[in-house]
C-alpha cells in the first residue's frame, strides 16, 4: 500500500512541474489499519485521501501501527530519520498519541492530529507544531452532560476504560454535568463482556446511563443492554455511535442519544459534497472519522497554498487560520491550536436498511476546550 | 451490596468461566497430547464467530449459525493440521511458536480481506433475547444462562469421551507415550488431526456463542488466546479436569475482582482513587491468581508434575 502510494506520488512529482517552491510536503500517516479498531483508522486514512484526489503538492506515506504504542514510535522514527517527512498525522488511539507526539514536535515536525486529543497535549504540554483537528477528548463528553442536565437526569451512572481518554471522557461528563452519581467504573481497555458492570448499574438505582467505549467495547456493552432489559436512557459520546459500528449493534442503538461534532445530515456545502463524494469514492457511507481525515487533509491543503513548508513560522501561522471549508460549519483554532466548534446531540434512526444518526440539538455552541488557560505558548 | 447482586455476579463469573473452558479444551488436548504449542487458537475463534455471523445474516437463523461456527472451525482445524502443523510436532517450541503466530497474521488478514474491518452483526436469537427470573429477585440474561448450560453438556460429553470411549483411550495413551501407540497400530497422525479438529470446533463454538453478545471483528481471538493460556497453566497443561477449574476460577475471580475490589477500596479511601486502585488491581486479580498458584504448585492444579 505504502509502496503503491509512495510511487504514485513520485510518478505525479516528475510529471507535472511543481506548483510553487517549496509549497509541497511530504506526509507521515501513521494509523491503525489491521487488528482491532482499524475500521477507525481505515476511515481517517480515506477521508484523508479523498480530500487529497488531485492535489500533487502533497505526498503520503501511509503505516500501521497495529494500535500498539511501541509500533507508532518505531514508524514514527522510520518517517522523521529516513523517510524524511514534514508532517505527520493519523494517530486513532490517545495513548499511541501520548508516545509519538511529544517527541516529533520536538524534533520540529508538524503533528495535525486527526482523532486522539488528550488533557495533556492540551494544556501545559501543548505545542505550536501540535495542531488538532478533531477535538479535544473531553468535548464530546461535556456535551454529553450538559445534554443529561437538559432532559433532567439526577442520578447517572458513568463508565469508561481505563485509559488517557477515558479518564478524559468521565471528567468532561462531570464538567458540565449537575447531578449525582449512582456509579463510575473504570473498565479494562478492550474488555467486551460487560455482564458485572450491567449488574452493578441495574442495582444502582440510576435514572440515566453515561458511557464512553470506543470501537468493539461498546458494540457488546449496548448489545449485552439492551439484553439485560432495563430500561435507562443512554447518552454517550459518537464513537460507539459512528457508521461503522452501528450496523454491528443494530436495532439495539435505536433512540440512543450521542454526541458529536460532525453528523452526516449537517447541510453546510463542504458536508454535502464530502458525503456524496466519500459515497462514490468508497461505497459506505462516511463516519464521523472519516470527516476528520478530511478536515485534516484539506486544513493541511489551505496552509500549503498560502505558506510553504520551510517557512515554518509562516506555515504555523497558515495553519492557525484554519481557512478552509470545514464539513461541520465553522471551524477556527483555540489559542493551545485546539478546535473551537459546535457540538451537536444525535439520535439514532433507521434510514431504510441502514442504522445512521440525525441531529436532535445543539448539545454546546462554540466549545473550547477547559486547557486553553493551562497552555503557555 | 444485596445477595442477589452477589449471586448475580456469581453467575457472571460462572459464564464466563464455563466460556473460557471450551476455549482452554482444545488448547489443552493438542498440548497434552501433541506437545504443541498452538497461538492460532483465537484464530479458530474468531473462524467460528464469523462464520456464524456470515450464515445467521444469509439465512436468517442464529442456530444454523451456531452449526456453521464449529463446522468451519473443524474444517479450519483439520486443514491448518495437515498442511502445517503435522510439520511442527518434532520442531521445538519457538518454531511452533513462530508458525503458529504466522498463522495468527494470516487469518486476521484473510478475515479482514473476506469480510472487510468493520464489525459484523450478529444477534441472539428473539427465543433467547430478554431475562428469566430467578429466585431472591435475580434478573438473568436467558442467552447467558444458555451459555452456561451449553458448556456444562460440553464439559460433561468431554470428560465421558475421554474417560469412556475407545478414543479416549487412544488420546490419554497417545499423551503419555506416543511412540508405543504408534507401534501398537495406532494411526497416530488421524488421531493427531481428530484432536485438533475437535479442538478447533469447541473453539469456533465458544466465539460463535460469545460474538452474539459481544462484538464479531477482526483480531476478537487474541483477548481469549492469553486467558485460554493462563487457565491452562493454572489448572495443568494437558488435563482437561484442570481447564475446567482454572476456567471457572478464572472467570469468578475475573468478575468477582471487577466488582468487589472498587467497593472494598471504598471503605478506607476517597471514591475517585477507590475506582482508580479497584481497577487497576482487578485487571491485575488472573495474573496473580496464576502466580499463587504456581508458587503452591509450579505444574499447575492437575499438572503432571513427573513430566
Amino acid at each position: 500500500m505504502k509502496k503503491l502510494i509512495s510511487m504514485f506520488a513520485l510518478s505525479a512529482v516528475i510529471a507535472l512541474p511543481a506548483f510553487a517552491d517549496g509549497h509541497k510536503a511530504k506526509v507521515g500517516m501513521i494509523t491503525t489499519l489491521s487488528g482491532g479498531g482499524s475500521g477507525l483508522g481505515i476511515d481517517v486514512r480515506d477521508g484523508f485521501l479523498l480530500a487529497l484526489k488531485g492535489n500533487n503538492n502533497i505526498e503520503v506515506v501511509i503505516e500501521d501501527d497495529q494500535r500498539k504504542p511501541d509500533i507508532a514510535v518505531q514508524l514514527a522514527d522510520k518517517m522523521i530519520q529516513s523517510e524524511k517527512v514534514d508532517i505527520l498525522t493519523g494517530i486513532i488511539w490517545s495513548n499511541l498519541a501520548m508516545a509519538v507526539v511529544p517527541a516529533a514536535v520536538n524534533q520540529g515536525k508538524i503533528y495535525l492530529s486527526p482523532n486522539a486529543g488528550p488533557s495533556a497535549l492540551a494544556g501545559a504540554g501543548c505545542h505550536e507544531n501540535y495542531f488538532n483537528v478533531a477535538w479535544q477528548n473531553d468535548n464530546l463528553h461535556e456535551a454529553a452532560g450538559g445534554y443529561a442536565n437538559s432532559e433532567g437526569y439526577k442520578n447517572s451512572f458513568i463508565m469508561a476504560p481505563n485509559y488517557p481518554a477515558g479518564k478524559d471522557a468521565l471528567t468532561g461528563y462531570k464538567r458540565f454535568y449537575e447531578g449525582e452519581l449512582a456509579g463510575e467504573i473504570y473498565t479494562k481497555l478492550g474488555q467486551k463482556d460487560y455482564a458485572a458492570e450491567i449488574a452493578q448499574i441495574r442495582a444502582s438505582g440510576a435514572d440515566s446511563v453515561f458511557f464512553f467505549l470506543p470501537g468493539g467495547m461498546g458494540i457488546g456493552f449496548m448489545k449485552q443492554f439492551a439484553q439485560s432489559g432495563i430500561d435507562l436512557p443512554v447518552v454517550g459520546p459518537a464513537f460507539s455511535f459512528d457508521q461503522g459500528i452501528l450496523q454491528a449493534v443494530g436495532a439495539a442503538a435505536m433512540g440512543v442519544k450521542n454526541t458529536s461534532q460532525w453528523s452526516k445530515d449537517l447541510t453546510n456545502d463542504a458536508n454535502v459534497k464530502f458525503v456524496a463524494d466519500f459515497q462514490a469514492e468508497y461505497g459506505r457511507l462516511p463516519s464521523l472519522y472519516a470527516s476528520q481525515g478530511y478536515d485534516t487533509a484539506n486544513l493541511l491543503a489551505s496552509a500549503l497554498d498560502s505558506a510553504g513548508i520551510n517557512d515554518q513560522d509562516a506555515f504555523r501561522s497558515a495553519l492557525k487560520k484554519a481557512d478552509f471549508a470545514s464539513t461541520r460549519g465553522d471551524f477556527s483554532f483555540d489559542t493551545n491550536n485546539h478546535p473551537i466548534q459546535d457540538i451537536y446531540v444525535r439520535e439514532v434512526i433507521k434510514e431504510g436498511d441502514v442504522f445512521t444518526n440525525k441531529i436532535i440539538a445543539t448539545g454546546l455552541k462554540s466549545r473550547s476546550n477547559a486547557y486553553v488557560d493551562e497552555c503557555k505558548m | 451490596m444485596s445477595i442477589s447482586l452477589f449471586l448475580e455476579q456469581v453467575l457472571n463469573g460462572l459464564q464466563f468461566g464455563v466460556m473460557l473452558f471450551l476455549m482452554s479444551a482444545g488448547l489443552t488436548l493438542v498440548f497434552g497430547v501433541m506437545g504443541l504449542i498452538n497461538l492460532a487458537h483465537g484464530s479458530l475463534y474468531m473462524i467460528g464467530a464469523f462464520s456464524a455471523a456470515a450464515i445467521a445474516s444469509w439465512t436468517g437463523s442464529f442456530w444454523l449459525g451456531l452449526v456453521a461456527s464449529l463446522m468451519a472451525a473443524a474444517i479450519a482445524g483439520v486443514i491448518v493440521e495437515i498442511v502445517i502443523i503435522r510439520r511442527l510436532y518434532k520442531r521445538d517450541h519457538l518454531d511452533q511458536v513462530l508458525a503458529t503466530f504466522a498463522l495468527i497474521l494470516l487469518f486476521s488478514e484473510a478475515m479482514r480481506w473476506i469480510f472487510g474491518a468493520f464489525p459484523l452483526f450478529l444477534d441472539v436469537p428473539d427465543i433467547l433475547s430478554g431475562t428469566l427470573s430467578l429466585p431472591l429477585g435475580i434478573e438473568y440474561s436467558k442467552y447467558r444462562m444458555m451459555i452456561i448450560v451449553v458448556g456444562i453438556l460440553i464439559a460433561i460429553g468431554l470428560f465421558a469421551l475421554i474417560s469412556r470411549t475407545r478414543l479416549g483411550v487412544r488420546i490419554r495413551a497417545g499423551e503419555s507415550d506416543r511412540e508405543m501407540i504408534a507401534a501398537l497400530g495406532v494411526d497416530i497422525s488421524k488421531l493427531y488431526t481428530l484432536v485438533f479438529a475437535l479442538g478447533a470446533a469447541l473453539a469456533g463454538l465458544a466465539g460463535a456463542m460469545v460474538g452474539a453478545i459481544q462484538s464479531v471483528e477482526v483480531g476478537m481471538g487474541e483477548p481469549v488466546l492469553i486467558l485460554a493460556f493462563v487457565v491452562i497453566v493454572i489448572g495443568g497443561i494437558g488435563s482437561i479436569k484442570g481447564a475446567l477449574i482454572g476456567a471457572i476460577l478464572v472467570g469468578l475471580t475475573d468478575t468477582l475482582g471487577r466488582f468487589l475490589l472498587p467497593s472494598f477500596f471504598k471503605i478506607f479511601l476517597s471514591p475517585s482513587s477507590a475506582t482508580d486502585i479497584g481497577s487497576a488491581l482487578a485487571s491485575m486479580m488472573i495474573y496473580i491468581l496464576m502466580a499463587a498458584v504456581l508458587i503452591w504448585k509450579p505444574s499447575g492444579l492437575f499438572g503432571n508434575s513427573a513430566k
